[in-house]
């Protein structure tokens, strides 16, 4: 929200007076713990589970020993980080796989968040490990549910088991079962028809679909926007079926997702996956150190560090460091460099992941357009190759013909070549900064940079 | 006369059925919400820091957002002095005058009909908030009302979303004007308008695919939805209706705030409030944006979707209070 500035900026304040002080007193880190309840509410973590969550850390906090510590604040943080990180798992869980196959998976959940496109999410998932899943569509209730999960079926060429909406439920998650077992499939999910966790005729639906079929996960599909309800739902879920884990959908979004933190906190179930996208292959496994620093509002910095790890190859970079550095940079690495970025996935979700990102002005406004990152390629590409090294050469009838050959307008090649001029100046005045004798220009000088030239040229 | 007696007899005059489907709806909101404000007033005689705290946690927990607790915090902090309440019984009226001049704002909740020719209402969302189940329900409302209705099938990307309108359509008597699956979602909004216009249909009801309103493409899809629909039918969509979770938390606020630049919410629908989940939500958007709730699901029937009406909302919220009070002014009187 961006009201709320980040927890990190908030502490840094509270702490600023602390300087030269050797311990952090009991007031000070009641002060701190203020700020910290008041970023977990704003993220929607429930207010008791944050009761608990801040006497915790209290405990931990007073007394401690910052007199060596250059920023009191990040100390406070990384104590809150890792308790989070604790709270809501420590390290990630796998799916349970049953002695004697078919090992069976049910779904369960409200309305609306998400049961029968994650149900197609995780029989993808399992595809790709090389098993093979039944789906079984027990949503007799919703209109075209059963015909949602067919369509996604195919999608995946998974088999989808269907008695039509005049069977109970429970009959088909009989038969289902039974299909499989006789068809050889090793993994069986049981979509089921959303409902409040106070409808009691349904819950006992659930139960007795629970009774029959006998399942090794119990998945609870948590929408990851919930609010303070959070706690209730799942505790109701977990009262009745015994809850083995829990999905947390939705999360490409921009809530911070406390929701996830609460249910954790009453079930004590696992958070097994997080689905993060429309697409059916973007169900990916749940980490919570990455939703610690979200639900905290510092951005999910590891996640970028690990895609970026994964599909940039190291040796260019560090050319294009060299580059950057001796400012020798031409449109040959820019176009190199677009295409690294690239593929780390779409842009407006890795800047989403940086932290401070939708804060900083300007920025919250910036669209991040691929068609027009592919005009950009295409006014590079249009250039000779004498041209890409030498931009000074670009005069105004050159610029005429990259205008023509790219399809575009002179106004755009312009625009293009004036935006690399100054990343070119840019890069000047960093290697300056970042020369041998470490930054001059500290903090203060990158802001005023980031805050002038810093545009992307796409 | 107090402001709950005049509320009460304003909600006497209207029919006691509606009275009734807003207070089964909401008997949980009600017993979550007031009847902790009244455990806390009993339980702690005095006014303290204290007090304020657990005060604050119980409006926090029905996701009225921090913002706005913190507002109304302060504001009642303020009252008090003023008023030099000591005695927390004398708080209650405070409060509760507080949370209903947050909740009124001004009063335009009717759904906004075109004077004359075809109403077109759009619904925009994120994904499984209830959108076509709206629709379906609000046709079967206008139908009943003895109006023609269209359906449009905007939602051409989630798997079966098509089919669910056309299950809604035939349940309703309706006709719904769709394209295949994957198509152009403005294309088939395109078609509709055409339809609506050479059947002469009162109301066209529009659905859309659900989407995130972090991603800036499909904004940008819902906004090419908008101008085709604008450009069709000058004056339309006559309304366009952010459908809301009541179970949502504080991301309830982005939504309305970056669906209101990209498709001009004119009001918002609240959904699934016959949860435990208390719709605070609506505290929080009305203070923070202004947007006005025009529509409420109380429950799972055809006939559970109301139209949203403050006095009801806050009948039914205070329902406890309400009682309480025209107790105490009767037990006056005897006196």
């Amino acid at each position: 929200m961006a009201a709320f500035e980040s927890l990190s900026n908030r502490l840094q304040n509270v702490f600023s007076k602390l300087r030269g002080k050797g311990k952090v007193s009991e007031e000070d880190v009641n002060e701190a713990m203020r700020e910290v309840r008041l970023a977990l509410l704003e993220a929607d973590v429930n207010f008791k589970v944050v009761k608990d969550f801040i006497a915790k850390v209290k405990e931990r906090a007073i007394g401690l020993d910052v007199s060596k510590s250059f920023t009191p604040g990040m100390v406070v943080i990384d104590i809150v980080n890792k308790e989070l990180t604790e709270l809501m798992g420590g390290t990630q869980s796998k799916l349970v796989k049953a002695n004697k196959p078919p090992t069976v998976i049910m779904m369960a959940g409200l309305q609306g968040a998400g049961k029968t496109t994650t149900t197609g999410k995780l029989a993808k998932l399992l595809q790709k490990g090389n098993h093979k899943p039944l789906l079984i569509a027990c949503d007799i209730y919703r209109p075209a549910a059963i015909k949602q999960l067919q369509v996604l079926g195919e999608q995946i060429k998974a088999p989808v088991f269907s008695m039509g909406d005049q069977t109970s439920p429970v009959e088909i998650a009989r038969a289902g079962l039974q299909h499989a077992k006789e068809n050889g499939n090793d993994y069986v999910i049981i979509d089921t028809a959303g409902r409040l966790h106070i409808d009691e005729e349904l819950m006992e639906e659930l139960k007795q679909i629970h009774q029959t079929t006998k399942p090794d996960e119990v998945l609870l599909v948590v929408d990851s926007m919930t609010g303070q309800d959070a706690v209730n739902v799942a505790q109701s879920f977990h009262e009745q079926l015994e809850l083995t884990g829990v999905v947390l959908t939705k999360l490409d979004g921009d809530t911070r997702g406390g929701a996830a933190l609460s249910v954790k906190a009453v079930t004590g179930c696992p958070i097994k996956f997080a689905a993060m996208g429309e697409k059916i292959d973007s169900l990916e496994p749940f980490h919570p150190e990455r939703m610690a620093s979200r639900i905290l509002g510092m951005g999910d910095m590891l996640s970028l560090i690990e895609k970026a790890q994964s599909n940039i190859d190291a040796e260019k970079a560090a050319e294009m460091e060299r580059k950057m550095r001796t400012a020798e940079f031409t449109f040959d690495d820019f176009l190199e460099q677009m295409e690294q970025v690239k593929k780390l996935g779409p842009l407006d979700q890795i800047m989403d992941m940086l932290p401070g990102m939708n804060k900083m002005k300007g920025l919250k406004d910036m669209k991040v357009d691929e068609k027009q990152i592919g005009r950009v390629e295409a006014i590079v590409r249009s250039m000779t190759k004498e041209e890409k090294i030498k931009p000074e050469l670009l005069n105004h009838s050159r610029r005429k013909r990259v205008a023509a050959g790219s399809g575009t307008t002179i106004v755009e090649v312009n625009r293009l070549i004036k935006q690399f001029d100054d990343m070119k100046k840019m890069m000047k005045q960093f290697s300056s900064m970042m020369g041998p004798k470490g930054p001059k220009g500290g903090k203060k000088g990158l802001k005023g940079l980031l805050g002038k030239n810093m545009k992307f040229p796409f | 006369m107090s402001f709950f007696k005049k509320l009460k007899e304003s909600i006497a005059t209207k029919t006691e059925a509606v009275t009734n489907i807003f207070k089964d709806g909401l008997s949980k909101t009600r017993t979550a919400f007031v009847e902790k404000v009244e455990e806390l007033i009993t339980r702690r005689k005095k006014i303290d820091e204290q007090f304020y705290e657990e005060l604050e946690e119980i409006l926090i927990g029905a996701d009225v957002g921090v913002n706005t607790v913190m507002q109304l915090i302060d504001e009642l902090r303020v009252e008090v002095k003023k008023r030099k309440i000591e005695d927390a019984a004398d708080l209650q009226p405070v409060l509760s005058e507080k949370l209903i001049e947050l909740m009124k704002g001004d009063d335009h909740a009717g759904l906004r009909m075109a004077p004359s020719g075809i109403t077109v209402i759009l619904f925009v969302g994120v994904n499984g908030v209830g959108k076509t189940t709206t629709i379906g329900k609000l046709a079967h409302k206008f139908k009943s009302e003895g109006k023609s209705v269209l359906l449009a099938a905007g939602d051409t990307f989630r798997a079966g979303a098509i089919e669910q309108l056309e299950v809604w359509g035939q349940r309703v008597g309706v006709d719904v004007i769709k394209q295949q699956s994957g198509s152009d979602p403005a294309a088939v909004m395109f078609d509709a308008v055409q339809a609506a216009k050479q059947r002469g249909v009162d109301v066209l009801l529009c659905d859309t695919a659900g989407r995130l309103q972090n991603k800036t493409n499909l904004m940008e899809e819902l906004n090419k939805i908008f101008r085709v629909i604008q450009r069709e039918l000058p004056d339309a969509p006559h309304e366009v209706l952010l459908v809301l979770d009541a179970t949502t938390g504080q991301n309830a606020l982005s939504q309305a705030k970056l669906f209101g630049e990209k498709s001009g919410v004119t009001g918002l629908v609240l959904t699934k409030l016959d949860g435990t989940a208390k719709g605070g939500i609506v505290i929080a958007i009305r203070n923070e944006l202004s947007l006005p709730v025009k529509l409420v699901g109380l429950g799972e029937k055809m006939g559970d979707l109301q139209p949203f009406d403050s006095e009801q909302f806050i009948h039914a919220l205070f329902a406890g209070l309400i009682q309480r009070e025209a107790a105490d002014e009767s037990g006056i009187k005897a006196e």
